[in-house]
Parts: C-alpha cells; structure tokens; sequence
C-alpha cells in the first residue's frame, strides 16, 4: 500500500433487508465522492468480494464500514468480529444494527416456530417436512450454511461499535452529509464526533420536527389507521387516535411520515436520553388517554391490538428486555 | 435444594400517601414480608415504566408501584396515569412471556399501614408460586451465543487513531 492511497471503505449488510443499501445509493451524485474518495474494499451488494480477501487484510486497515443488519447467525457474527478487527470506524448503520428493527420483532418467537412458518406453513408447500440443516454431505465435500442464533442482537451486542446511524433506513440527506464529514476529516478539516455517538440525527423527538397542528390529546378510542378515511392531514396524528410512536422517536427525518398523513412507525430509535423506546411509548400512550376507570382505559386500550409490536416496533431487541421468554430457551 | 424461593420484589412508593402507609406499618410494628425493596418517589405519577422494565431485567421477580387512592393524589390526577402506564405496561410484558401478574398497583392512604402490610405479604406469596424470572441472567445466554465458535478474535482497541 503507498502513502497517498485512498481510505479504505466497506459496507456489509447482515440480518437486513437490503434498503439501507439503497439509502445509500439514494444519496445520488454523493456516491460519486465516496469513489472519489474513497477505495470500495468490501460491499457485497455492489461489488464482488471475497470473505478471505477482508481476513486477509491487515487490522485497522478499512477506515470505514458501514455495518447494517442484526446479529442472527453465526455467519453474521464472524463478519461483524472480522469487520470490526479490521476497522477503524465502525458505524452501526441503520435500525437493524442499532436496535434491531422489523427481523428483532422475530425475539417474541422461538427460532423453532421462525423456521417452521417460513418452510412448512400454508404459504409454503413441505408436505415431507424437509427443514433445511447446517451441514450437507455433498460429492464434493461437506457443505455448512450460518446456524441460527436463539435470537437477533444489534450490532453492539457483538461488538464494540463506533458510531450509530439509526434509521430504517437512515435518509439520504443524513448519509450524505455524514459521508461529507468523514471525508472532511480524512483531508484534516473537521474532526469526529466523540465515539459512541449517535449521527447523522436530530437531538430531539419526531414531534419536535412535526408541522402538524397539536391541542391538548384526550382520546376515547385508539383506531387503527387504515379504520380512518380520511385522516385530517392538518392535525396531530395522535389526537386522531391512531397509536403515532413520534413521542419518543428521535427526530432526523422531518417527520415524512405525519407529513404524508400517516403514524410515525418509530425507524428513527429512541429519543437522546431515552433507556427504553418502549417504555416511553407505554408512557405517552398512558397520558392522552381519557378515562380514569380500570375498565374504561381497558376498553380504550383494546383498540391497541398488540401493544407490545406497537411500542417496541423497531427496538425489540435493543430494549431492557431484548426478547420473549419463550425465545431465549435455546 | 429443599429451600423455599425468596422472591425480590422492588416496591414504588409515593411520598405522601403509600411511604406513609409503610411507614405506619413499621411504626406500629406489623409484620410483613421482607422481600421489598421500597423506592420512595413524589408521586405514582412519577413512575416511569422504564422503572419496571430496568427492576425485572436487573434480577427482580416483581414490582409493587403504590400510590393514593384514585381522586386522592397530591398532585391533582397523576395517580391516574399511573394507572394507565400499570395498565398498558401489563399488557406489553404479557407479550414478552413475562406474567403480569409480576406487576401489581396497589392504592394505600397515609393510614393504611395494615393495608399496605397485607398486600405487600399477600404479592410475595403469589411471586413466590409464579417463582423466579430470572431475567437478569440474560448475559449468560448471550455468553452461550458467543460460544458459536468463531476464528476471529477482538480487535485491538489500539488501532483507533484517524489518520489526518
């Protein structure tokens, strides 16, 4: 390697679904400073790569790496350790590595039930219950695929991360301006945030950026949105009664989603300060609800019909308790 | 093993109605289970479901949250938010396979000390059927899934100097 060759940058994706690479393609002309900046190592989505190209390179060689998915197996597991050891800055991208997002809403199953719906239930024809194993004796030799782990982990449950960049996915104006600042740090004219930080973010809550039109919130009945036609497009979300996670998302995004007329769903993670998404929710739930009887906030709480994926929607795995009791008997 | 299972249970209390009760209690000399940790707050208004969640996942078996009786709160109506976070909070443990049971509100006045000593006894015994949580012991599952084997080892946190 000479002197003047550029930073290295990696992006790999786990447990994930594929749209923070497209949040990152969505920067557009943006990309174009990455190549100019950067030298793309690792990006399996992009580019050809071999796992025994990173393991052969020398620690702490990769500047950057994007790291976005959980942590569901082993596989996964062996990637983030490997792009962690040959990382200087590892950046926990996107809500799946920060917090676990939609795959860490499978910790309230057993990982045997996760496998059963998806080989052998009414969307998947397995009348011989042919269940896929961890290894294969083929001709040419024995063959391995990643073994499930009990549960999905972020990314920091693993290994020591960086930065975190939430979102699902994280906007492509936050990446871009993201990718600018280490960029002005390579050529020395900026410095980076204190490690562990969260970037390329808001410091507040998503009703902080939200234009829409706020009263006192008294609500008799939680609906479900689509029950509503149409939804006022001028005021508070949650005053409509449809269960909006704003309250306790951290801002970032300007609000897209009440915008557009529809429930913040809660991408962004918890607000700065917040130790538990959920339990802040449970919170700001608790207060807009007008009724003082136990049966009467029963009744009203009916009209949330499963609390427990509304409040922790993207943070099931990154919350206190991380996952069902059921899941984690292994 | 022929030992009985002594639950811990974290206790809420509010100032000035249900820490009174507790109070009176051991003023009068009432005998109650020993099993509560009571964390005094201003008010059951104060109680942020966080509390709760923090207390089970740190190794306790329930949470007891106390306060006035509704319409007695000292700060006007909080106590019925408490009542509806209790409410919902119940709800979302449920489905995360943790009993709600393990939860319990109870309304105690400054002159209830026999109320808050009954109720008190009476949650531990049903703690005590439900048995452990055990859900501070998390990190020892996790330490199972980091037994999968692996060839790679931590990296060294010397390398984390930016070149200019």
């Amino acid at each position: 390697m000479t002197a003047n060759a550029k930073p290295k940058f990696a992006m790999y994706w786990a447990a994930s679904c594929g749209g923070c690479e497209i949040a990152v393609l969505n920067t557009h002309e943006k990309i174009l400073d990455v190549d100019a900046n950067f030298d793309v190592v690792f990006w399996p989505v992009a580019m050809d790569a071999k796992y025994k190209d990173v393991e052969a390179m020398e620690n702490g060689s990769i500047l950057l790496t994007l790291f976005n998915g959980g942590i569901r197996n082993d596989e996964n597991e062996h990637i983030a350790k490997l792009l962690r050891q040959k990382s200087k800055i590892l950046v926990s991208f996107g809500s799946c590595a920060c917090e676990g997002c939609i795959p860490g809403l499978a910790n309230l199953s057993p990982v045997g039930d996760i496998v059963h719906t998806a080989f052998n239930t009414i969307t998947t024809d397995n009348p011989n219950e042919i269940y896929p194993q961890t290894t294969f004796d083929a001709p040419e030799g024995e063959l391995h695929i990643p073994k499930l782990f009990p549960v999905l982990r972020p990314l920091d449950q693993v290994v020591d991360v960086d930065y975190y960049m939430p979102g699902c996915p994280p906007e492509s104006h936050q990446i871009a301006a993201v990718i600018d600042l280490v960029i002005k740090v390579v050529k020395g004219e900026a410095e980076l945030p204190p490690k562990g930080a969260t970037i390329g973010v808001g410091d507040s809550t998503v009703c902080d950026e939200c234009p829409l039109a706020r009263n006192v919130k008294m609500i008799k009945e939680f609906k479900r949105i689509q029950d509503i036609a149409p939804v006022d497009p001028t005021l508070c979300i949650l005053e409509q009664g449809i269960p909006c996670n704003g309250p306790a998302t951290r801002s970032g995004c300007n609000a897209r989603c009440p915008q557009a007329g529809a429930q913040c769903i809660g991408c962004y993670g918890p607000a700065e300060g917040v130790m538990d998404y959920g339990a802040r929710l449970i919170t700001a739930f608790a207060s807009v609800i007008d009724a003082t009887t136990p049966e009467e906030i029963d009744h009203i709480l009916d009209g949330i019909p499963d609390p427990t994926g509304q409040v922790y929607r993207f943070n099931l795995a990154g919350s206190l308790l991380k996952a069902n009791r059921e899941a984690w008997k292994v | 093993m022929s030992e009985q299972f002594e639950p811990t249970i974290i206790g809420f209390t509010c100032n000035w109605c249900s820490y009174r009760a507790a109070d009176l209690a051991g003023t009068s000399r009432m005998k109650y289970a020993p099993n509560v940790r009571l964390i005094r707050m201003m008010c059951s208004g104060r109680l942020d479901p966080t509390f709760v969640l923090r207390a089970l996942s740190s190794g306790a078996d329930g949470v007891m949250i106390t306060g006035c009786h509704p319409g007695e709160c000292h700060y006007i109506e909080q106590n019925y938010k408490a009542l509806r976070r209790f409410l919902l909070l119940r709800r979302v443990l449920a489905g995360l396979g943790i009993e709600p049971e393990r939860v319990k509100l109870v309304w105690a006045s400054a002159a209830e000390g026999a109320r808050f000593a009954s109720e008190t006894t009476a949650f531990v015994e049903e703690i005590r059927k439900l048995g452990p949580l055990n859900w501070g012991k998390t990190d020892d599952r996790q330490q199972t899934m980091d037994d999968v084997e692996s060839s790679v080892v931590n990296r060294p946190s010397s390398e984390m100097e930016v070149p200019a």
